[in-house]
C-alpha cells in the first residue's frame, strides 16, 4: 500500500512544476465566507482555471482545494465516511475503482440534474458518481526517431513491429509498472478485459525487454529525450500538458481506453448543495471547454484524433470495477506481470 | 301518496354494487399479480445472485496451499444486470479467515449454516435492504481441503424497479378495462331499467282518477306481473266505484216513484174527510209503504250481494243446502201463504265454489218471482248436469212474454206490465250473482212449465 502510494505520488510530483514537499498541496481560491473543501487527485495547476471560474461565479465561496495521492485520498475518504468527521464537500479522483468502492459502500449522496442525466451510462453510476473528464490511454512516440510510416496506429501494428524488429525496439518501449502505478494497473486490467492482444503484448514486451517504469512524466520525458521510442498506455492528458514537440500521440485505432475522472459528493458533506452546483458547473459547456484546454477532456470530433465510435472504450463507472480492487485478483495479475517482466528489466 | 325520504335510485344502487364488485375483483387480481410479480422478480434476480456466486466459486483455485479467487469479471457483469445496485461479496476459508472480498471489515453472515445447498437471505447492506446468497465449495486437494464459503449480495433497486414496472404494466390495462366495464355496466343497467323508468314516468303523469289498465306493451316479464297485478287492482277499484255509483243511481231511481205515490196517497187520506174513501186511501198507503219496504230490502240485498260477490272469499257450497235454506226461511210463505211450495233435491251433493249468502239471495229472488208471477205449485231444486251445477225454481205457468224475457235482468225494467211490489231488481241480483261466480241465468219453458235457473260451474269438495 505505501509503495503504491509513493509511486502514485511520484507521478503527481513529476507533474508539479513546483514540487510540494508534503503529500498534499493546498490552495485557497475565492474570498467568500462559505468554506468549501474539495479533495482531488488532479494537479492544481491543470485544473486551477476551472475552479477559479467557479469561484468567480460563486463569490460567496472560499474554496479549499486539496491535492492528494489517490490511495491516500481513498483511505481518508473512507475514514471520513465511517467516522463522525465532516470530511470533504467534494471528492474528485482518477482512481475510479476506488470511487466506485466508495459509492458501493454508501459513502456518497445522490444528485440529479439535467447535466448529470445527460451523461452516458458509462459515466454515471447510481446518480452518486459521475465521470467528468475524458482522457485517453495513448501510445506516445518520438517523432524524430520514428518515421511517420513506422508509427504503429494500433496494437496489432505495435505487436507486428516488435516481432519484425525486436533488436530495434529492445529496451526502447516503456509502459507503466502496474505494481507501482495505480493508473497503470487500471489500464492493464482494462486491457486484459478488452482483448486477447493483452497477452500477446505482455509476451512481446517481455521478449524485447520492454521497460516497466513509474510515472507518466518520467516516461514522457524519456520519449522526448529519445530514450524510449514508444511508450504504451500513457494518460493522454499528461502528454498534452508536457507539451513537448518531440512527442507524438497515437490513439490506438483498434480501441482506445478512455478514463473519466470521477466526482462524488460525500454523504456527510456539509456543502452538498454547493458540491452539486460545482458538479453541474464542471459538466457545463463552459467548464468542459476549460477542461478541454487543460487537456482533461478529449475532443472526439477532432479530425486528427478522430476514432471510430466502436473503438472508443470508456472505462465504465460500474460495480464491475470492484474487481480491479480485489486483493486476490490483483495479486494474480501482478504475478502474471512479474512473470512477464523479469526483475532485471526494471530500472 | 305520502312523502317518503329521498332514497338512492335503482341505477345508483346497481351501479354501486357493480363498482364494488369490480373494485374488489381488481383488488384481488392486483394482489395476486403483486404476489406473482414478487415471486417472478425474486426468482429472476436470485438466479443472477446464484450465477455470480457460482462464478466466483468456480474461480477459486488452490495456490500454494491457499485458496485464491481469481475474481471473474463475468460475475460482476452478471450483477451489473441490476446496474444501479450496490454489491457485496466475500470469500472465506474453512476457519472463517478472509480470503478476499469487498471489505474485510464488513461481515455479513446470514443464517446459521445448514448443509451445502445455496442459502438466500435478506440483510442490510450499508443501511440499504439487500438480498444475499451464500454458496459453499468443498476442496479436497493434496495441500488444502475444507469448505470455502462465498457470500454475494446486492441491494434491491433493480428488483423494486422491475416490480414497479410489472405492476404498472399490469395495473394500467386492468384499470382501463375496469373503467370500460363500469361504462358498459352503466349502459346495460340504464337500458335494463328503461321500461321501469317509463312506467314510473307514466304513473306519475297519470290522472289519479284514471283507473284504466296500463298497457303492458314490450315490458319484461317481471314487470308484466307487476303491471298485471296493478291492473287487476285498478279494475276492482273501478268496478267498486261503478257498483257504488249504480247503487246510488238505482236507489234514487227506484225510490222516486213509490215515494211520490205514498205522498199522493197520504195527501188523499188527509183530504178525504169521511170513512170509506179515507180508509181506502189508508189501505193503499199501507200497501205502498209495504212494497217500498220490500224494494228497500231488495236494493240493500243487491248492494250486499254485489259487495259480497266481490269481496267475500269463495267457499265450497252445496246447492241443495242453499235450496233447503230458502225453503226453510220461506219469506214467501209469509207473503203468500197460499202458494204450494215444494223441494226437489237428489242424494248427491251439488257443489260449487261460491258465497252461500249471495246464492240464497239469488234463489230467494227467483222463488219470489215464481210465487208472484207464476202458477203454483212452485218447485225449488238443485241438480248437476255434467260439469254444471244448477239451482232452479219452476212453476206451472207459461212464464213471462218473450219480450220481457229478453229484457230480464236489466236494471230498470219496471214497465207498464209489472205489477206493484215487483221490479227488475230481483232478476238483476240473480244475474249479478250468476256472473260473479262464473255462471249464467237460464230460462227454459217446457211442458212442465217455466223454469228459471242459475247455472254455475261445479267445484269445491265432493265433486
Amino acid at each position: 500500500m505505501t509503495a503504491l502510494l509513493r509511486l502514485v505520488l511520484c507521478a503527481l510530483l513529476a507533474l508539479l512544476p513546483v514540487q510540494a514537499t508534503a503529500q498534499e498541496a493546498t490552495v485557497r481560491i475565492g474570498g467568500g465566507d462559505t468554506a468549501f473543501l474539495m479533495r482531488s487527485t488532479t494537479d492544481i495547476a491543470i485544473i486551477r482555471p476551472v475552479i477559479e471560474r467557479f469561484a468567480e461565479r460563486n463569490p460567496e465561496l472560499a474554496i479549499t482545494y486539496e491535492q492528494w495521492g489517490s490511495n491516500a485520498l481513498f483511505a481518508r475518504t473512507r475514514e471520513d465516511c465511517r467516522g463522525d468527521g465532516p470530511g470533504a464537500d467534494a471528492v474528485f479522483s482518477s482512481a475510479v475503482q476506488q470511487m466506485v468502492w466508495l459509492v458501493n459502500a454508501a459513502c456518497a449522496q445522490p444528485h440529479r440534474s439535467a447535466a448529470t442525466l445527460a451523461l452516458p451510462a458509462t459515466r454515471r453510476w447510481r446518480d452518486e458518481l459521475w465521470g467528468v473528464t475524458t482522457e485517453p490511454a495513448v501510445i506516445v512516440y518520438n517523432k524524430r526517431l520514428l518515421r511517420a510510416d513506422a508509427v504503429p496506429q494500433n496494437r496489432f501494428a505495435l505487436l507486428d513491429a516488435m516481432r519484425a524488429r525486436p533488436e530495434f525496439y529492445r529496451r526502447k518501449i516503456a509502459t507503466y509498472d502496474i505494481a507501482a502505478s495505480g493508473l497503470g494497473y487500471l489500464f492493464a486490467y482494462s486491457d486484459s478485459l478488452e482483448a486477447t492482444t493483452f497477452g500477446g503484448l505482455m509476451e512481446s514486451f517481455a521478449r524485447i525487454d520492454a521497460v516497466a517504469t513509474c510515472c507518466s512524466a518520467e516516461i514522457i520525458a524519456g520519449v522526448a529525450r529519445g530514450e524510449y521510442l514508444i511508450a504504451y498506455n500513457v494518460l493522454g492528458s499528461y502528454v498534452s500538458n508536457a507539451a513537448s514537440p518531440e512527442v507524438g500521440v497515437i490513439l490506438p485505432r483498434d480501441y482506445t481506453l478512455f478514463l473519466s475522472r470521477a466526482y462524488l459528493i460525500p454523504r456527510k458533506a456539509r456543502r452538498g448543495e454547493m458540491a452539486a452546483r460545482l458538479l453541474d458547473f464542471l459538466l457545463s459547456p463552459e467548464a468542459q471547454g476549460l477542461l478541454l484546454r487543460a487537456g482533461l477532456v478529449t475532443d472526439l470530433e477532432d479530425a486528427e484524433t478522430s476514432l471510430p465510435p466502436s473503438a472508443r472504450r470508456a472505462i465504465p463507472l460500474s460495480p464491475a470495477l470492484l474487481v480491479a480492487l480485489d486483493a486476490n485478483r490483483r495479486a494474480l495479475m501482478l504475478e502474471f506481470w512479474r512473470d512477464t517482466f523479469e526483475e532485471d528489466t526494471l530500472p | 301518496m305520502a312523502e317518503r325520504p329521498p332514497t338512492r335510485s335503482l341505477v345508483t344502487r346497481v351501479l354501486f354494487a357493480v363498482l364494488a364488485i369490480l373494485f374488489l375483483g381488481g383488488l384481488l387480481v392486483a394482489g395476486s399479480m403483486w404476489l406473482n410479480g414478487q415471486t417472478a422478480v425474486r426468482r429472476a434476480y436470485d438466479q443472477i445472485l446464484l450465477g455470480a456466486a457460482n462464478d466466483i466459486a468456480e474461480s477459486i483455485r488452490i495456490l500454494g496451499g491457499r485458496p485464491v479467487a481469481d475474481l471473474p469479471v463475468s460475475a460482476f457483469e452478471l450483477l451489473a444486470q441490476a446496474p444501479e445496485d450496490r454489491i457485496y461479496y466475500r470469500v472465506r476459508g474453512p476457519e472463517g479467515e478472509f480470503i478476499t472480498g469487498l471489505d474485510a471489515e464488513m461481515q455479513i453472515d446470514g443464517p446459521a449454516r445448514r448443509g451445502d445447498a445455496p442459502v438466500y437471505f435478506d440483510a442490510r447492506l450499508n443501511g440499504e435492504a439487500a438480498r444475499f446468497i451464500r454458496v459453499n465449495r468443498r476442496f479436497a486437494e493434496r495441500d488444502f481441503s475444507g469448505l470455502v464459503e462465498i457470500v454475494v449480495g446486492q441491494t434491491l433497486r433493480a428488483r423494486t424497479a422491475m416490480m414497479t414496472d410489472l405492476m404498472l404494466n399490469a395495473i394500467l390495462p386492468m384499470a382501463l378495462a375496469g373503467l370500460a366495464l363500469v361504462l358498459v355496466a352503466w349502459m346495460v343497467i340504464r337500458r335494463a331499467l328503461r321500461p321501469l323508468e317509463a312506467i314510473t314516468q307514466g304513473l306519475s303523469e297519470r290522472d289519479p282518477h284514471d283507473l284504466t289498465p296500463i298497457l303492458p306493451d314490450r315490458l319484461p316479464q317481471e314487470l308484466q306481473v307487476m303491471i298485471g297485478a296493478m291492473n287487476r287492482f285498478m279494475g276492482r277499484l273501478s268496478d267498486q266505484f261503478e257498483g257504488t255509483r249504480n247503487l246510488i243511481s238505482d236507489t234514487a231511481h227506484q225510490l222516486r216513484t213509490p215515494v211520490a205515490a205514498i205522498r199522493v196517497h197520504a195527501e188523499t187520506a188527509i183530504i178525504e174527510p169521511d170513512g170509506p174513501a179515507r180508509s181506502r186511501a189508508m189501505d193503499r198507503l199501507l200497501s205502498r209503504t209495504r212494497s217500498l219496504g220490500t224494494l228497500l230490502d231488495q236494493l240493500l240485498n243487491r248492494a250486499l250481494v254485489l259487495h259480497r260477490s266481490d269481496s267475500v272469499p269463495r267457499a265450497p257450497v252445496d246447492l241443495r243446502d242453499v235450496a233447503l235454506e230458502i225453503m226453510e226461511r220461506d219469506d214467501q210463505g209469509v207473503l203468500a201463504p197460499a202458494v204450494d211450495l215444494r223441494l226437489e233435491i237428489g242424494e248427491e251433493p251439488v257443489m260449487v265454489r261460491a258465497d252461500a249468502f249471495s246464492l240464497q239471495e239469488a234463489g230467494r229472488n227467483l222463488l219470489g218471482n215464481a210465487v208472484a208471477h207464476g202458477v203454483p205449485p212452485v218447485v225449488i231444486g238443485a241438480e248437476r248436469r255434467g260439469a254444471e251445477a244448477i239451482l232452479w225454481v219452476r212453476d206451472q205457468g207459461p212464464g213471462p212474454d218473450q219480450k220481457i224475457l229478453a229484457r230480464l235482468g236489466e236494471r230498470f225494467n219496471r214497465n207498464a206490465d209489472s205489477r206493484e211490489g215487483s221490479n227488475g231488481i230481483g232478476l238483476s241480483i240473480v244475474q249479478s250473482v250468476a256472473r260473479a261466480f262464473g255462471g249464467a241465468v237460464e230460462m227454459t219453458r217446457d211442458e212442465k212449465g217455466f223454469r228459471a235457473a242459475i247455472v254455475l260451474p261445479t267445484g269445491g269438495e265432493g265433486t
